[in-house]
């Protein structure tokens, strides 16, 4: 398609200011908000001496700008960290250090990627399934028992938080039913049926919440599709109802669909977070509480900085995705 | 004169002289399903109203400690049948603690309901003003205004919520800060967007021209011709808010960085159900159930204030078949 | 079930006793007629006649929508009402195929329109993908479509309005049906566009010798294409015969009414003083010359120029895109006339009405005020626009609406606003007791009266009109024409009248301005102009305008076949 060089640079451009703006941001009202951040780092039994070293090491009493501008450095450039006894060297894309392990923020977040990597493209394929035929059977069935019966199922999934369902399935499944064994993350590499079978559970959970705004969008979507006139051309041309809605109906849907699951899956490669904890999954989203309850200031910005990407990336893909199932869409 | 039969068949035309609200609650009291819904959530709001009264009525508070209801031995399982229910404690006592669970959930509905409504209100203002001020401002403000609102839809809602949770000191009253948090980060940008859009169309409307050639001014164009024209999208998308809002307090909760303890609210009671689900099940299905059945409601009663505002859109979606009316 | 084709000899559509009700609300009330075969019939009415309705009910589309059909219809044999789906849907596309009003919506947008005709094909044939696709293209190629085999790989917006028309066409053609059904199939396009089409359906009926139902408002189109017309209104038949009989010597009052309400494009305007004579005083109806307080009572020396426009440009867009909308036009509006303002669409007329009124910066040049430049907009020029869903607010009575005008001015006494609101909305014909009522409850001719009523309480000496009547039937449309005629006798106004139906435009305009692509290729007195056209344009778009006589009809289609300049 022409032009499309020109979109992805564009694209590319408009990433780079939102995730600079997301990082100004979170920078702003992180360091501005009010806590002591040396104390907590220090810990509850440090002397005020002693916090007053925390402080300069971690260059607490710099200006904002002077930490943004260090901070920037270290993406850009990279960065040395004095850890008070030896230089440790973080390479180019460096969100600085842990206040709390000293251990490298990106390295920290890459580890635990796979982990939240797995868990949501493999309820995705499951969300997408569920979701999207539970909407395409409630038009098909429209007017009848199952479209309400699937109607009032979707608005009870919708209303479901992921770890109540989660909690209930763990508690019947592993608990009284013993099916299955409480998940425990397996690394797809190291053995991956135990991989699946651990986070079958997880999956599932995530995937039952998730469908139900799938079906919504579907349902809705395609309904709307089926009120316009050119549906009302081919139903004049004797096309079946099958043909309408399979490849007319269900083709409006999909622009939607695109959009909304960029976004979720962007979202969730930042973190599953409450699937995680409930299914104690060592992923990014658990890391992330880990490092809230400790006031880990490098690695929750680092770790939002990273959630920003995907989701930039995300819609970026989404968009292109779009175009090419859209062409009236222009791409800009 | 012959136009006069054809008022009569123009689809959708309503009694002469109803005035919008008015259509608008008749509308939404044919409907079964939100009336149910609407019954549900006024019971809620009354119970969380009342939840002293309720508690005094128990004989009963939410925060005094109960030793001698829990076996200590055995890791604090509560003493008696059923968890601990009995004529004093209506639905049993926490584990451990031994704390009124009655009086923890009624509690928890002033929580949820409150935090969610209060961010809702963030939501709606923030919404409001930015979206109209990106709809009517110049095109700087406009490309400025939406590049900001697309930044908070991308943003994260969850990661940035537990970040900015984390490093606000305890002193800050908590449920305020998580109203805050859950308005300031989500929600509004979206809303924006809505408004934004919703009053750029309205600015093209004949009526607004007419209007500016009349020879008003922007002020009171804007607030004759422009904002009861949004009315019905932002108090849909508002409706649409407050489920959304207490999932999400009650998942911060959950995490353990929302309404701290000793406050209580139902996501946190969730966070160690999992452990205590056998020897008391209730401490479990009771928050899980209080949650489901108050986001259902909302949902539903978000569902009919939709579609009552707009009927020609419900009734679309309800036949599905339904075909525009021919031109004869 | 009696799905056989029972005599292939009989009528192609047999329609008897037809009635459809819609909850209650009868659409089609008892009619009957028949359609041989290779004949043309034409159903003509307002909206709400029921004529469309009738053009569903033959492919039985009501089936299944909760409509009630009753009667009989028969289509090549085959009883609709009682045929089984299966004979519907081989009906439907195979037997008789349909043709729709807007040729953008009526395709998927999402497929090229090879394969949406490539689909309808093999429903019907089931032949191979390849073998459906080759019909497809040679259908397209059958409609004029320049470079079949590329085009057809282009989806519905990549097309252009006659050219979607035209594929539309060509997916009825696929599989040869024996009815073509069309329901409004020129009613969205341009006039030199519809002409082609009209062209197009008159030659493949001479080619494949197929029936054709055309469903239609307009008289004209119906002159143009068919042998028989049957007229319809509220749901029943008014008169029925051949297009001449109906057309030339019309029996019932209610299809002289509706014929004499169409404006004709070669009469020239009855009963107007000359341009340069005096304004005011009309020649019909004693009504006085009582000008407005607005205008200057001591200067009413007629061709004074009260509106200017110099050198207007608009561009929309900028860079790459930015598109000239109005590029350069220069026009005057002299106290007491009308100036026309015609042209099709994308022609810039509705951005040039807009900078006129003020609602619209020019990028360059200006616009004058009794010769002075002015920037924004002014209560002496009004406007009434085109939507009359959307020029009223619909949550504010039209009593606050016309009012409007009076309070901006400063107007603070409530009785007296009251007091001119009601006499406004008598003065354009409606009641004094519509104060308080919203513009849902009005049909769109009465909310057009409301918005001049409206434009009329700033007390204006100019009132552009922005398609003021292109959203009416045609009836409606005659009598809202006849009032601003009659408001610009009384009130001494100027008009500028902006609009796409010439014969319209004719009938208002002492001048007429011919637009095309932003500039305006003609201008002068609207008999010269029409009569004597200079420009090639014009004279195409004259040419293109469907005549009311068949005959004439007839000669204008042989002479625009010779030379291929559209």
């Amino acid at each position: 398609m022409n032009g499309f060089g020109g979109f992805a640079v564009r694209r590319a451009a408009g990433a780079v200011v939102t995730l600079l703006a997301l990082s100004v941001i979170i920078y702003v009202v992180f360091y501005v908000t009010p806590g002591d951040v040396a104390q907590i780092t220090c810990g509850p039994r440090c002397s005020p001496a002693q916090v007053q070293q925390v402080s300069a090491q971690l260059h607490l009493d710099d200006p904002l700008y002077a930490r943004y501008w260090h901070f920037l450095q270290g993406i850009v450039a990279g960065q040395d960290y004095s850890t008070g006894t030896s230089v440790q060297h973080c390479s180019a894309p460096c969100l600085g250090l842990s206040y709390q392990s000293d251990q490298q923020v990106l390295t920290l977040i890459l580890a635990k990627l796979p982990v939240t990597a797995s868990l949501a493209l493999g309820s995705m394929v499951l969300w997408l399934i569920i979701g999207v035929g539970t909407g395409v059977l409630s038009v098909w069935r429209r007017g009848r028992l199952t479209e309400r019966l699937l109607t009032t199922v979707t608005l009870a999934g919708m209303s479901t938080p992921v770890f109540v369902i989660g909690l209930v399935l763990m508690i019947v499944v592993c608990g009284q039913l013993e099916l299955l064994p409480f998940p425990q993350y397996v690394p797809f590499t190291d053995d991956p049926e135990q991989w699946a079978w651990n986070l079958l559970l997880p999956w599932l959970s995530l995937a039952l919440v998730e469908s139900a705004t799938y079906a919504r969008i579907t349902r809705a979507a395609m309904l709307e599709t089926l009120t316009e006139d050119h549906v009302r051309t081919f139903r004049a041309y004797g096309v079946g109802e099958r043909a309408v809605i399979g490849r007319h109906a269900l083709r409006g849907a999909l622009a939607p669909l695109i959009a909304v699951n960029a976004n979720n899956i962007g979202v969730l490669f930042g973190g599953a977070v409450l699937t995680e904890t409930l299914f104690g999954l060592p992923g990014v989203g658990r890391e992330m509480v880990e490092a809230v309850k400790v006031v880990d200031l490098p690695v929750v910005v680092g770790m939002v900085l990273v959630t920003g990407f995907f989701v930039v990336l995300a819609n970026a893909v989404a968009d292109v995705l779009y175009a090419l199932a859209d062409r009236r869409v222009v791409l800009t | 004169m012959s136009e006069a039969v054809l008022a009569v068949e123009t689809p959708g035309a309503d009694a002469p002289g109803v005035s919008g609200a008015r259509q608008f609650w008749r509308r939404l009291r044919t409907r079964r399903a939100a009336l149910v819904a609407a019954s549900a959530v006024a019971l809620l709001v009354l119970v969380a109203l009342t939840a002293p009264l309720l508690t005094a009525l128990e004989g009963q508070d939410p925060t005094t400690y109960h030793p001698s209801l829990v076996d200590s031995a055995r890791g604090g399982v509560p003493v008696g049948p059923l968890g601990g229910i009995s004529a004093d404690h209506w639905l049993g006592v926490e584990p451990q603690t031994g704390r009124d669970l009655f009086a923890r959930l009624v509690y928890g509905a002033r929580v949820s309901l409150g935090v969610a409504l209060a961010a809702t209100v963030v939501q709606l203002v923030l919404g409001v003003a930015v979206g109209l001020a990106a709809g009517l401002g110049n095109r700087w403000i406009d490309q400025l205004l939406t590049r900001v609102a697309d930044i908070f839809v991308a943003m994260p809602l969850m990661i940035v919520a537990l970040a900015l949770l984390a490093v606000v000191p305890t002193s800050f009253p908590r449920p305020v800060l998580v109203a805050l948090v859950v308005g300031l980060v989500s929600g509004w940008a979206t809303l924006a967007k809505l408004v934004r859009a919703q009053t750029l169309t309205l600015k093209e409307a004949d009526h607004v021209a007419a209007a500016r050639l009349s020879g008003w001014g922007t002020v009171r164009i804007a607030r004759r011709e422009l904002l009861p024209g949004l009315a019905a999208p932002v108090i849909t998308f508002a409706a649409i808010l407050v489920p959304t809002n207490i999932s999400v307090e009650a998942a911060l909760s959950f995490l353990g960085v929302g309404v701290r303890p000793p406050t209580p609210s139902w996501g946190q009671m969730l966070t160690s159900a999992n452990v205590w689900y056998q020897a008391a099940p209730q401490y479990l299905l009771l928050p899980a159930g209080a949650l489901f059945v108050t986001v259902l409601a909302l949902t539903v009663l978000g569902d009919g204030v939709r579609t009552a505002l707009d009927p020609r859109a419900a009734s679309r979606l309800r036949v599905g078949t339904g075909r525009k009316g021919g031109r004869s | 079930m009696s799905d056989t084709v029972k005599d292939t000899a009989g009528s192609l559509v047999e329609v008897d006793g037809l009635t459809v009700d819609f909850g209650g609300l009868r659409a089609v009330d008892g009619l009957g007629f028949r359609l041989e075969r290779g004949a043309a019939l034409a159903l003509v009415g307002e909206s709400g006649s029921g004529k469309s309705t009738v053009a569903s009910a033959l492919l039985g589309l009501h089936r299944g929508t909760g409509a009630e059909v009753g009667g009989t219809i028969e289509v090549a044999g085959l009883d609709v009402g009682r045929a089984s789906e299966d004979a519907l849907r081989r009906l439907r596309g195979g037997t008789a195929a349909m043709v729709f009003q807007d040729p953008l919506s009526s395709l998927d947008p999402y497929y090229a329109v090879g394969d949406q005709i490539a689909e309808v094909y093999r429903v019907h044939t089931r032949a191979s993908r390849r073998a459906a696709r080759a019909r497809a293209v040679e259908v397209l190629d059958r409609v004029g479509i320049p470079d079949a085999v590329r085009r057809s790989r282009s989806r519905p917006h990549e097309f252009s309005g006659g050219m979607r028309q035209r594929a539309l066409i060509a997916m009825a053609l696929a599989c040869e049906p024996e009815l073509l059904i069309a329901d409004e199939p020129t009613t969205a396009l341009d006039v030199t566009v519809q002409a082609q089409i009209l062209d197009l359906l008159h030659t493949l009926r001479e080619e494949t010798g197929m029936g054709l139902l055309l469903v239609t408002h307009d008289v004209g189109v119906a002159a143009e294409s068919v042998d028989e017309v049957l007229v319809m209104r509220h749901g029943r038949q008014v008169e029925h015969g051949s297009v001449t009989e109906v057309l030339g010597a019309p029996r019932e009052p209610y299809t002289r009414e509706l014929l004499g309400a169409v404006p004709r494009v070669d009469a020239p305007r009855a009963g107007r003083a000359e341009p340069g004579a005096e304004t005011g005083a009309g020649s019909d109806a004693g009504s006085g010359a009582g000008c407005d307080a607005g205008s200057a009572s001591g200067s009413d020396g007629p061709g004074e120029p009260v509106l200017e426009a110099v050198g207007l440009h608009r561009v929309f867009g900028r860079g790459k895109k930015a598109f000239a909308a109005v590029d350069g036009v220069s026009i005057t509006v002299r106290r007491g006339e009308t100036l026309g303002v015609v042209g099709e669409s994308g022609s810039g007329k509705t951005t040039l009405g807009r900078m006129l009124v003020g609602l619209l910066e020019p990028t360059a040049g200006e616009v004058r005020h009794d010769g002075h430049a002015r920037v924004g907009v002014d209560p002496s020029v009004q406007m009434v626009f085109q939507d009359p869903v959307s020029s009223l607010n619909p949550r504010r009575s039209v009593g606050e609406s016309i009012a409007d005008p009076l309070r901006a001015r400063g107007e603070r006494d409530e009785t007296r606003i009251r007091a001119r609101v009601r006499e406004l909305l008598e003065r354009v014909g409606l009641e004094a007791a519509h104060h308080d009522r919203y513009p849902h409850e009005f049909s769109g001719g009465q909310r057009q009266r409301v918005g001049i009523a409206r434009a009329l309480a700033a007390d204006p000496r100019v009132i552009v009109c922005d398609e003021p009547v292109s959203a009416l039937d045609v009836t409606t449309q005659a009598q809202v024409v006849a009032l601003l005629a009659e408001l610009q006798r009384e009130l001494g106004l100027a008009l500028v009248f902006i609009a796409h139906d010439l014969a319209v435009v004719r009938q208002v305009s002492d001048r007429v301005a011919v637009m095309r692509r932003g500039r305006i290729v003609e201008q002068g007195p609207a008999d010269q102009v029409y009569d004597h056209p200079q420009d090639p344009y014009t004279g195409q778009l004259l040419a293109a305008v469907p005549a009311l006589d068949p005959a004439v009809a007839a000669r204008r289609r042989s002479a625009r076949r010779e030379p291929a300049t559209i």
